[in-house]
């Protein structure tokens, strides 16, 4: 409990002083993706790492509230704090009503239907041209501003998000930790026992969902607010296998472990420019090494690593139930 | 307590289970017993909510519970427990026990996520329940390991100290004492009575014939699907259509 409470305030702080080592130039301004594809990221590990659901759709609630927020702000000039509210709130509903026929399915079935969901929603996006500006993209989206600031510069906005993110990252530390995290854990390890036990399964997974749903729409309109134009091609099929190997890369279930795969798969590709058009060649093939040989992804990967190198110790046989 | 009445279920064309009637009393011990492909099992999916019966009904508490989700039972206080232990493996002992108290407890998504005082509270709570329950099954000093790492017959103690959690009024046992060695099988027979003398009723699908004939109050014996014979374990002992399906005919 208390380390919890520790490692979290450490975390804060190193986020908050962060920015002086970054500096004002170009990199600021990949920390505040970062911060958004961590959002993603944890949004994504609730319901993956906790309750052992796959989604190979995220980047539909993604891109839903992103386009909510920025059709509402941009075309009719509704309060952006405000537009905030109703895409995370729609997105909301509309994860709650299709995870009830789409959480019936598990296994490949649930990624096939995850997947459809995705690609579904990023064709509406470049369909609907009258409303999303199709193709081409939507642009003319306003800053959102609080009293007087206005968040329109690269430190700025790494604040605002890095304050949504560390509160999300809170938020679900605690409810890992809690009766529901734990319901959801045992959904995971045995759906049959956990009903035995009293868990609605059926329910709480679809609440799960749903939650994830609302992080990532959340994360959406703070991408639109911060860049100001968006176009289906952020939230693609790629974007949803993206957040899949962050997650996995950062481990099932740790909600640090997504920030570290957030940050790694953000940061590495500014650094390796060439690997831009086999982006997703690298990721396919980090997903197999990591699955292979770190199952429980980097947090609880490396320790044990290490352990093994220096106190020749062997490395601990996997307890990963694979579904 | 428990009453099984006309239960039929059909496989595609194998009839598992055909028109079989008993009833559990209150407060004993009832016996499952019969041949391997009896149906024991099936009869166990069935009255807790794992299946739906092809036609027949059950009730329990006077009350028709047919096709009933496993987790609405739980929350009726019927619990069970499975042949192939299924523990929450990735989770510790203690966290598998506390699994067991979530119809005991009430906070939601959004407490959890905030830590509402009225959920820290409950949280230690629970906690604290839930290590009573270890000590009951014997199991506190392994409360921090990862239950995958358990041996099996702990897993087995793990598995009832979890459903001892939900405080049944009746907990199912599906071969309990299946892959235990004599020692931890006469561990188990005494639990089993610690928990009738609780007040618990218990209903036991098993093998072990020994441990059936020591500790239960009234057998039902299953074969091919039908009801052979119901008594006391003497009665049982001495039928002769029983004794038949054990051993074959001459």
């Amino acid at each position: 409990m208390k380390q919890e409470l520790l490692k979290f305030f450490l975390f804060t702080a190193l986020i908050g002083i962060a920015p002086v080592f970054i500096g004002k130039g170009y990199l600021i301004n990949v920390f505040v993706f970062v911060g958004i594809y961590t959002i993603l990221a944890v949004a994504l590990n609730l319901l993956l790492g906790l309750a052992g659901q796959i989604s190979l759709g995220q980047a539909a609630f993604f891109g839903l509230g992103a386009y909510i927020s920025g059709v509402l702000t941009a075309t009719h000039a509704v309060n952006p704090w405000l537009s905030m509210v109703i895409a995370v709130v729609t997105v909301g509903i509309i994860a709650f009503i299709l995870g009830f026929p789409i959480l019936k399915l598990k296994g490949h079935y649930l990624a096939m239907a995850t997947l459809g969901m995705g690609i579904i929603v990023y064709i509406i996006f470049n369909e609907t041209v009258d409303i999303t500006g199709g193709p081409s993209g939507l642009s003319g989206i306003p800053h959102l501003s609080l009293g007087g600031i206005i968040f329109n510069s690269d430190l700025k906005n790494y604040y605002l998000v890095w304050f949504f993110a560390v509160t999300i990252i809170l938020l679900s530390v605690n409810l890992a930790a809690s009766r529901i995290g734990r319901a959801l854990r045992a959904i995971h390890d045995s759906e049959v026992a956990a009903r035995i036990m009293g868990v609605n399964a059926r329910l709480l997974k679809v609440q799960i969902f749903s939650i994830s749903g609302v992080i990532s729409a959340l994360a959406g309109s703070l991408y639109a607010h911060t860049v100001t134009f968006i176009s289906p091609t952020s939230f693609g099929f790629n974007v949803s296998i993206e957040l899949l190997t962050m997650v996995i890369i950062g481990g099932l279930g740790s909600i640090y472990g997504s920030f570290l795969g957030a940050a790694i798969l953000t940061l590495l590709p500014e650094f390796f420019r060439t690997f831009q058009d086999y982006d997703i060649i690298v990721y396919g093939l980090t997903l197999i090494v990591i699955t292979m040989f770190m199952p429980g992804g980097l947090v609880r990967g490396v320790p044990l690593l290490f352990r093994s190198l220096f106190k020749k110790e062997p490395m601990p046989q996997s307890n990963e139930k694979r579904g | 307590m428990l009453r099984i009445e006309s239960i039929t279920k059909i496989f595609g064309g194998l009839k598992a289970l055909d028109e079989v009637s008993f009833t559990i009393s209150a407060g004993e011990i009832t016996g499952i017993i019969g041949p391997n492909g009896a149906g024991k099992t099936t009869l166990f999916n069935i009255v807790t909510g794992i299946y739906s019966p092809t036609s027949g009904k059950v009730f329990y508490e006077g009350k028709d519970i047919t096709g009933f989700p496993p987790e609405k039972l739980a929350g009726l206080s019927m619990v069970r427990t499975f042949q192939g232990i299924e523990l929450f493996g990735r989770m510790t002992v203690l966290e598998n026990v506390m699994v067991g108290l979530h119809t005991k407890s009430r906070s939601g998504i959004i407490a959890s996520a905030f830590k509402l005082p009225g959920h820290v509270r409950e949280e230690r709570r629970i906690r604290e329940r839930a290590s009573s329950w270890l000590e009951f099954a014997g199991l506190a000093d392994l409360a921090n390991t990862e239950a995958a790492n358990l041996p099996f017959g702990k897993g087995r103690l793990l598995e009832i100290a979890r459903a001892m959690a939900i405080e049944p009024h009746i907990i199912l046992m599906d071969e309990p004492a299946a892959g235990l060695n004599s020692r931890e099988t006469s561990d188990l027979a005494d639990l089993i009575k610690k928990i009738k003398e609780s007040g618990i009723t218990v209903a036991l699908v098993e093998h072990d014939m020994d441990l059936v004939m020591e500790i239960c109050d009234r057998i039902v014996v299953l074969n091919l699907g039908h009801k052979l014979a119901e008594g006391s374990p003497r009665e049982i002992q001495e039928d002769e259509k029983v004794i038949t399906a054990y051993l074959g005919e001459d």
